[in-house]
């Protein structure tokens, strides 16, 4: 037996990613189709992941049909890097396929992410991999399969817009602030996964790599880069994302997505990033450039 | 894995000595070819290198035997084109990826084209149906260059304004017939071209004027 071929093994006994390579050969070739029919939901033979539904399987089963020796992982929940979700993923791809793992996502060559774009704009040759929990954007409208997916071959989301305006009708404004449906490369109606709609703007014209992958649904669907998104909305309602009057608490990013914190009983509150690699590299500038500015002012004296 | 890949090089030496081996690391070679793979389709008009070589059986260039490794199984019925079918690459892809042999055009998941202008016309490939277009035909044609042909000017997603690519020796129709495959939108085949040890992506959605 070569060394070659022994190296593809680890103690672990899994296989390297954990996906058998027949499975994966099935989601790649699901992938390539998803990047050529942008916004399209490919349906492919999700497997059972050791990790529950609802907590990125399908995310998983992507990452670990694209993930190779040479990449660096980065792993985010709700745009934080220590979260629970976020760490356990992180630790399945240490031990099956015993990748470089990083916090940065400049360093980053795939980023899996549940709920967040990262603030750091992508590069190009960048893999941004969503964990999606429902990929139907017309469930809500009609729950069954073959009912939507005539609307999604015949371009018929007219319905769509009628929620949209129906919130309009009802609150003044449209009332959907993540999940926000956007049509891809002006032709299939995709949902975004639970990302605020904040991040919508970010997923057009990315020079990155966009997979989306959905475990419960068995569903895979794709961006490719440089494609038009665009998120529904109304000529005297144009789509606009959230704002927040003050900065960031920590490192006073007045461009990031703000998390509300709750900080005591009495109902003090702050708001920080929810890109904590984002925060943090901020801080770190800002501690520097204080240092400095510091050594500065002491040679000067 | 281990004890499937002893008893396949086993076969080998009893079955046919001339039968070309497939990758040497099954695994991460076919990792690395599906990431050029996905690179290629997701920025179309760039050539991709693969950076990895083996010596591929004939008519095969690199490139397009370690696509057929990567991405072909007992589940992708693929047709091949006449000078394919005849030659050594038909027996070692039944041996290798234990391909499934499509009847025709028509009834393919794969197509692999080595002898370009001899190729069916494009329409006579599964175009996929309005309901499931993923199920159309993938083409893999191998051409003499991806470059030095006549120049051609590709836009759509993946391409930031425009591409100019000069694929070598394709059949005269063969811009026409994409310009009405472009028609069937989101219905639609999709190709790699392969050239050496390079590959390039032209998938449904790219617009091409020649």
């Amino acid at each position: 037996m070569s060394a070659s071929i022994t190296t593809n093994h680890n103690d672990s006994g899994y296989n390297f990613a954990y996906l058998d390579e027949q499975t994966k050969r099935m989601i790649r070739r699901s992938l390539l189709k998803a990047l050529s029919i942008p916004g399209y939901q490919v349906p492919f033979g999700g497997r059972e992941m050791p990790l529950a539904y609802g907590w990125g399987t399908g995310g998983i089963q992507v990452t670990a049909a694209v993930i190779g020796p040479d990449d660096r992982l980065k792993v985010i929940d709700q745009g934080a890097d220590d979260t629970t979700n976020a760490v356990s993923i992180r630790r399945f791809f240490e031990t099956v396929a015993d990748v470089a793992v990083t916090e940065s996502t400049e360093d980053a060559t795939i980023v899996q992410t549940r709920h967040r774009i990262p603030e750091t704009p992508l590069k190009e040759d960048q893999i941004l991999v969503y964990q999606v929990p429902q990929p139907e954007p017309l469930k809500k409208i009609d729950p069954r399969e073959t009912e939507t997916r005539k609307m999604h071959a015949y371009g018929e989301y007219g319905a769509m817009q009628v929620t949209l305006y129906e919130d309009i009708a009802r609150f003044g404004r449209i009332a959907k602030a993540y999940d926000y449906p956007a049509i891809v490369n002006g032709r299939h109606l995709m949902s975004p996964s639970p990302i605020p709609k904040f991040d919508n703007p970010k997923m057009e014209n990315n020079p990155a790599i966009q997979l989306f992958g959905a475990g419960r649904e068995k569903r895979i669907y794709a961006i490719p880069p440089y494609t038009s998104v665009r998120s529904l909305d109304f000529d005297d309602h144009p789509f606009e994302v959230q704002s927040w009057k003050g900065c960031c608490a920590l490192c006073g990013s007045t461009e990031s997505y703000l998390d509300e914190v709750i900080t005591d009983d009495k109902g003090s509150r702050m708001f920080v990033c929810s890109d904590t690699d984002f925060c943090n590299t901020r801080q770190a500038e800002k501690t520097a450039t204080a240092v400095a500015d510091d050594q500065a002012s002491g040679e000067e004296a | 894995m281990t004890i499937q890949s002893s008893t396949s090089l086993r076969a080998v030496t009893s079955y046919d000595a001339s039968l070309k081996p497939g990758f040497i690391d099954p695994v991460f070679d076919a990792q690395a070819v599906f990431r050029a793979s996905l690179l290629a389709t997701a920025y179309p008009g760039r050539v991709v290198s693969l950076d990895r070589s083996f010596t591929a059986p004939r008519p095969f260039s690199p490139a397009t035997a370690a696509l057929c490794l990567t991405l072909m199984d007992f589940e992708t019925p693929t047709w091949l084109d006449h000078q394919t079918s005849c030659a050594e690459a038909a027996q070692w892809l039944g041996f290798h990826c234990g391909l499934a042999v499509a009847e025709g055009p028509m009834a393919a998941r794969f197509a692999i084209v080595t002898d370009p202008l001899t190729m069916p016309r494009l329409f006579e490939f599964h175009p996929g149906n309005v309901e499931y277009p993923d199920r159309s035909t993938t083409l893999i044609i191998q051409v003499p260059s991806l470059t030095e042909g006549p120049p051609t000017a590709w836009t759509g997603p993946g391409i930031k304004t425009s591409a100019t690519v000069g694929i070598g020796d394709l059949p005269f129709w063969f811009w026409s017939d994409w310009d009405l495959n472009g028609e069937l939108y989101p219905r639609g085949i999709d190709v790699l071209f392969t050239n050496g040890n390079a590959l390039m992506g032209l998938p449904r959605t790219i617009t091409v004027e020649a």
